[in-house]
């Protein structure tokens, strides 16, 4: 209950999270965006001994246009499906130059990070490789729903009904057709020893699972709940209360699973309709009422099925 | 010291990166390539070579890891083919532009389709332009030598690119030669530790990778252009100083009874060894012919090609490989390309031979002499012809 206590009272958040930045501000993110708060926050819970394989993507783009800068720790881009790769060839390289004496031995967290995009879709295999083979890393999907660098374009983490600029609604359409692909548990499939979900409107939470994801040694997996006011058509000083919103319907369930075991982590007493969710959000705005209560109804039977494995070996 | 041994050639070259101590081997299989990763995993699991194996998803993977590795000043290695090759396209290009030192071993085998895990040249041509050095080894013993130096030019503080080795798939690759295979010592000698121009590092971070808005991308290929044109001094003087270590010579073109020849056969790769052959018997028969061996393919070696050129009464270009639709032999263009507009140029006759692991026995050879002897004779050089093409 403490837990639930202190994820109310906001006034601490800006304490609670250490000082130091190092993903600085002057970045070119829009208004709001989700992404680059959750970008902040994690990075200032995991600190100066980090490095960062990016993939390519708003955060990449908004951070790093020659020759400035948001990033004060090392950082590197490739490519946009192969940050899981990359990441696994930072960790590689530096354990077998400390291994061989060639650099001092200490503990540096890797990360990998990719939207939705490159993690859910192009980026699949080179995710499923890394996680399989065991690097000692922390991957982060920054789940804003869609492509949001390339203009707003439909991914297979884009939610059902969901109008983007390939899954427009319109007369014969009601957007998005498919089902929001469940990365975290094809993450959790792998057999990985931690696997969570973050979201920054709850930063007591994502301040206690970056920290756990940091100091278990193996592949870790964070899928963050990152809103994108941009493309979702939503008021950006709405951007933290969207992020709860969906907590509180079901929408975006918070847990994590500890070498397998589930264990919900933010937990609305009873989910608030699903309207309050899609209502603020201009990507929804063409959804009837039948189509939100089919939603809803498989929203719920969704969760339930998570709840009910609560505590279970996946 | 040297020892004198039999080996196959794929392991002459694992055992090269093995001498090499290479810190990670990220790579995924393909034939022709798989007997050097596989002898690579072989030394990692016996603990003859410290270093991380990575056993990678696919060869797009398998760069991608490599720039990971890289990036940290760890000295790095992969191999691959074809298909392979062309999977990893996206990210060679990305791994040059990132001044990256990585070496990679290049078995050439034709592109698909349809599907062939024979040799040829298709695989390399279609990665002319990705800004590495690009080099090709003729036999066993030139593919070990040439994957040693390749990690003494890659790490080379004016060069930091990273350098292809070719080698011909099946023809090389599967074949056994006695090489003379140095020692640790011999290899430590000329090759120092890896001091990397950048790296990732959390006490001076960099930001690696970046995005190159229209007011510096122009600058960034002209800085890679001109870096990879001056990298052909670094070269010639490494590859000296490989002949004063090992007693080994290599040139970026070299040549057999060229100098007083009137027709030049241009080769790349394992056929200059049948050509060689060849031409001793012409020889023999007092015919004034020689072979022309273009060893470095990027930086591409305008004046020492034009200066074994120069005088030649015909030049016959073999390809490998076809640029469809577009000039056919991608060599023989590139050979046209670099004479054009000067004082005298050769006329030059192209032959595409060898596609898709076709044989090139010395018969074909004999017919390519044939013809150019008819062009010096004052006959037309006509279209690229496709040696053996079965009617
Ligand atoms: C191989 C390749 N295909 C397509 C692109 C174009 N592209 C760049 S970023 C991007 C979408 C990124 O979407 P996501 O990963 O969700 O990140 P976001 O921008 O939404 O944060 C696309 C399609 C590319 N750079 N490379
Ligand atoms: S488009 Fe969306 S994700 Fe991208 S910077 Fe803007 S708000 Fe952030
Ligand atoms: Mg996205």
């Amino acid at each position: 209950m403490a837990a639930r206590l202190q994820e109310g009272s906001n006034v601490f958040v800006s304490r609670l999270l250490p000082r130091d930045n190092w993903f600085v501000s002057g970045h070119r993110a829009c208004q709001g965006c989700g992404e680059a708060l959750a970008v902040r926050m994690i990075h200032q819970v995991l600190g100066r001994n980090t490095m960062v394989a990016s993939a390519t993507g708003c955060m990449e783009i908004i951070s790093s246009s020659y020759p400035d800068t948001a990033w004060s720790i090392p950082w590197i881009h490739v490519a946009f499906e192969n940050a899981a790769a990359v990441a696994s060839g930072v960790e590689t390289g530096l354990r077998m130059l400390m291994q061989k004496g060639k650099i001092p031995s200490r503990r540096i967290t890797v990360v990998g990070m990719a939207g939705d995009g490159g993690t859910a879709d192009i980026g699949l295999q080179a995710l499923s490789g890394a996680l399989e083979r065991g690097h000692d890393m922390i991957y982060v999907c920054y789940d804003n729903e869609a492509y949001m660098n390339t203009g707003i374009q439909r991914s297979s983490s884009t939610p059902y009904g969901a109008s983007t600029t390939t899954s427009p609604a319109g007369r014969q359409s009601i957007g998005q057709q498919t089902w929001k692909k469940n990365l975290p548990m094809i993450a959790a499939a792998h057999g990985v020893p931690y696997v969570a979900t973050v979201n920054p409107s709850y930063p007591m939470d994502l301040v206690r699972k970056v920290e756990r994801a940091r100091s278990i040694r193996g592949p870790k997996y964070l899928h963050v709940y990152a809103c994108c006011p941009t493309g979702w058509r939503l008021a950006p000083e709405l951007a933290v209360a969207i992020g709860r919103l969906a907590v509180q319907t079901g929408v975006f369930p918070m847990y994590e699973i500890v070498d397998g075991v589930l264990r919900m982590t933010v937990q609305p007493e009873k989910l608030r309709p699903l309207k309050d969710y899609l209502k603020p959000q201009g990507r929804f705005r063409h959804l009837d009422d039948d189509t939100i209560a089919r939603m809803e109804q498989r929203l719920h039977q969704e969760y339930q099925k998570l709840l009910r494995r609560e505590g279970l070996q996946l | 010291m040297e020892k004198r041994i039999g080996l196959e050639t794929s392991i002459a070259v694992a055992e090269a990166v093995g001498l090499c101590d290479a810190d990670v081997v990220a790579a995924y299989p393909i034939t022709p390539q798989t007997h050097i990763v596989e002898h690579l995993s072989e030394l990692v699991a016996d603990g003859k070579l410290e270093a991380a194996f990575v056993p990678v998803e696919s060869e797009h993977s398998a760069m991608s890891v490599c720039c990971g590795t890289a990036a940290t000043g760890a000295r790095t290695f992969t191999a691959t083919s074809s298909q392979g090759l062309a999977l990893m396209h996206e990210i060679v290009f990305i791994a040059s532009a990132m001044r990256l030192p990585i070496v990679m071993t290049v078995a050439n085998r034709a592109l698909s389709a349809p599907i062939s895990i024979w040799n040829d040249h298709s695989d390399i041509m279609a990665e002319r332009d990705v800004g590495w050095v690009q080099i090709f080894a003729e036999n066993a013993q030139e593919a070990l030598d040439l994957t040693i130096w390749a990690f003494r030019l890659a790490e080379d503080r004016r060069v930091s690119l990273p350098v292809m080795v070719n080698f011909d798939g099946f023809i090389l690759t599967h074949t056994i030669e006695p090489v003379l295979m140095p020692d640790r010592e011999m290899v430590q000698a000329f090759l120092p530790p890896f001091q990397p121009l950048q790296r990732l590092d959390v006490d001076n971070p960099i930001t690696m990778g970046p995005v190159g808005i229209p007011d510096i991308y122009p600058e960034t290929r002209y800085a890679h252009q001109q870096v990879l044109a001056a990298a052909y001094g670094p070269i010639t003087e490494t590859l000296e100083e490989f002949a004063r270590h090992f007693g080994r010579s290599y040139y970026p073109v070299e040549t057999y009874r060229a100098d007083d020849a009137e027709i030049l056969l241009v080769t790349m790769g394992a056929l200059g060894q049948t050509a060689m052959e060849v031409v001793d018997a012409r020889r023999r028969r007092g015919e004034k012919v020689g072979l022309v061996r273009l060893r470095l393919w990027r930086p591409f070696p305008f004046a020492a090609l034009a200066r074994v050129l120069d005088g030649a009464r015909v030049v016959g270009v073999i390809d490998r490989a076809v640029s469809v639709g577009g000039p056919v032999g991608p060599v023989a263009s590139e050979i046209k390309a670099a004479g054009y507009g000067a004082s005298r140029q050769p006329p030059i006759m192209n032959f595409i031979v060898g596609l898709g692991g076709r044989d090139v026995p010395t018969d074909d050879f004999e017919l390519m002499f044939d013809r150019l002897g008819q062009v010096a004779a004052g006959g037309r050089v006509g279209e690229p012809v496709f040696v053996g093409l079965r009617e």
